[in-house]
């Protein structure tokens, strides 16, 4: 079993108008050399499912997104994503706005084949008014009480970063925090993973415990080697969220040139010219990571 | 101000810090320079039961002194990644302190957008955790600029549960939630006006209630023992420099 492919060959199964879902969390752990990819096809309206980082951003940029459902969108070492801001702000897209955790509980609803999950959050706020989609149900045992029915958030395509992988699909994650990788790929029809490295099977295990293998292959239909592929994010341990890029991207935002100057040098670039853009993977191995 | 020299940023955090007493061996995230510091000197001071993460993935057996660490390793005591994060606060094992854009009378906040909901003329950050958090577990706000911007009549978007009764439909659980303190840079409030409005507790040394009044958009109730908010003790100020070695909490909040 070999799902070994290319970002094009990943980005070549999605087609307009479906519900991606991308992993990580905000300036972490992004799959960016395949969004990259993504903001190169000719692929538009999609709706997209994330805790909002340079992903949300770049996509809104570049006119790929109809729908954003989202926590929040942030850099993290940037409070507020500008190219988010700018699409939010002219109006662009349309929004479904979730409680982070409410966002989870869609994703694992939909993984269980579940149409809904019963959840507190959400309730009484104006996440409801905006959502007007969303429906409360009532406990039917005796405490009667009245719940949110979180829907099921079901992806067409699930795209994730990890550290390592095999051939086959197994997927590790050497960082300190999974994220809802797992659940975004369960939540999925198809799964694609992007990895720093793709190494034989049984080197995984040498590589950190049993812990650290959060993707089963029976979940994933791809696997692209692309090293730093989630940078300008961070890949903890190897890299940290690089501050430096994430201002000149965010720069971009301020003029109405800037995103299809940002694009020509970062973007509609070969992986090894990307790497060169930014300084060269030496320089992407020693950005230190973010003390929060 | 306090002619013993500490700044207004130190007597808010000391101020903030008294939202965490008692709250034994639950969770306090503070989000953001005061709130972390707040948390962190309770930790400190009367809360040492208080649990804590390094603001990233791991809980610590001490407060992390902020910023740069020279040196200074973290003490890992358990693992906390975003996914447990939830675990805890829907258990309800958790007392969250945020700034918040906007605050109303009742109590919820926004740090979604300002303007209309499909063309904001603003755009934040976007609900983040904050209806799940308020509406499962205590949380306490701290607002670096005490303005009638920030302390508005009715927030753009009510990204979080308050007290106001008008929201809430029949059958929901009310009893999980409770919005404790809001610590601003003029005063300190809590929630026990009548129907839960907000309510000065104390002003910061040479504020007034008239002009907290004058700086927020609604009617404030007022304690009737409402006083002056105590400034730091010496040993606080002294914590305080250990936590925050950089100083970064010089603009924590506005003069």
């Amino acid at each position: 079993m070999n799902k070994r492919m290319s970002a094009a060959d990943v980005i070549a199964q999605i087609e307009d108008g479906m519900t991606i879902g991308i992993g990580g969390w905000g300036a972490r752990r992004k799959p960016m050399a395949l969004v990259r990819e993504l903001v190169r096809s000719p692929r538009k309206d999609l709706t997209v499912v994330c805790y909002g980082g340079p992903d949300a951003g770049m996509l809104c940029a570049a006119g790929k997104v109809r729908k954003l459902v989202y926590g929040f969108v942030s850099l993290d070492v940037i409070a507020l994503e500008a190219h988010f801001r700018k699409a939010r702000q002219s109006g662009q897209i349309e929004t479904m706005e979730l409680d982070e955790g409410m966002l989870q509980w869609g994703l694992r609803a939909a993984a269980y084949r579940l149409p809904f999950l019963p959840v507190r959050a959400g309730l009484a706020t104006d996440i409801q008014r905006l959502n007007p989609s969303l429906e409360t149900v009532r406990s039917p045992y005796a405490d009667g009480e009245t719940l949110l029915a979180m829907p099921a958030l079901s992806l067409d395509v699930a795209l994730v970063h990890v550290d390592n992988a095999d051939e086959r699909g197994n997927g590790q994650v050497l960082g300190p925090d999974p994220y809802f990788d797992d659940l975004y790929c369960a939540a999925a029809t198809k799964s694609f993973l992007s990895c720093e490295r793709i190494l034989p099977t049984e080197e995984l295990g040498q590589q950190g415990c049993v812990h650290t293998l959060l993707l089963d292959r029976g979940l994933i239909d791809g696997v692209v080697e692309a090293p730093f592929g989630a940078h300008p994010t961070s890949c903890s341990p190897r890299y940290g969220i690089d501050a430096e890029h994430l201002r000149t991207y965010s720069a971009a935002a301020k003029e109405d040139s800037g995103w299809g100057d940002y694009r020509a040098k970062f973007i509609d670039v070969d992986d090894s010219e990307y790497v060169k853009a930014v300084g060269g993977s030496a320089r992407i191995e020693s950005i230190a990571h973010t003390i929060f | 101000m306090a002619n013993d020299g500490s700044s207004l940023a130190d007597l808010c955090i000391a101020a903030a810090a008294e939202a965490f007493r008692g709250d034994g061996e639950i969770l306090a995230s503070g989000i953001g320079v005061g709130p972390r510091l707040a948390a962190s000197l309770a930790w400190r001071t009367h809360s040492p039961d208080l649990m804590m993460t390094d603001s990233e993935s791991v809980l610590v057996s001490e407060p992390v002194p902020l910023g740069p660490r020279d040196g200074y390793q973290p003490k890992v005591e358990g693992w906390m990644p975003f996914r447990r994060v939830f675990d805890i606060l829907w258990a309800g094992r958790r007392h969250a302190m945020t700034s918040p854009t906007q605050i109303d009378r009742f109590g919820n906040i926004n740090i979604s957008f300002i303007g209309d909901p499909k063309k904001p003329k603003v755009q934040l950050l976007g609900a983040r955790g904050i209806p799940g958090n308020t509406i499962n577990h205590t949380c306490s706000f701290f607002v670096p600029s005490h303005t009638p911007r920030t302390f508005v009549d009715k927030v753009d978007m009510a990204s979080g549960v308050g007290y106001d009764d008008s929201r809430w439909d029949e059958g929901t659980r009310r009893d999980l939630m409770e919005l404790r303190l809001v610590v601003s840079n003029l005063a300190v409030m809590d929630f026990k006006g009548d129907r839960h409005r907000m309510r000065i507790v104390s002003t910061h040394p040479g504020v007034t209630v008239d002009q907290v009044q004058a700086q927020t958009s609604f009617e404030l109730a007022v304690a009737d023992d409402v006083g002056e908010t105590p400034a730091p003790t010496a040993e606080q100020i002294a914590i305080l420099e250990q936590l925050d070695p950089h100083g970064q909490r010089a603009s924590a909040v506005s003069a």
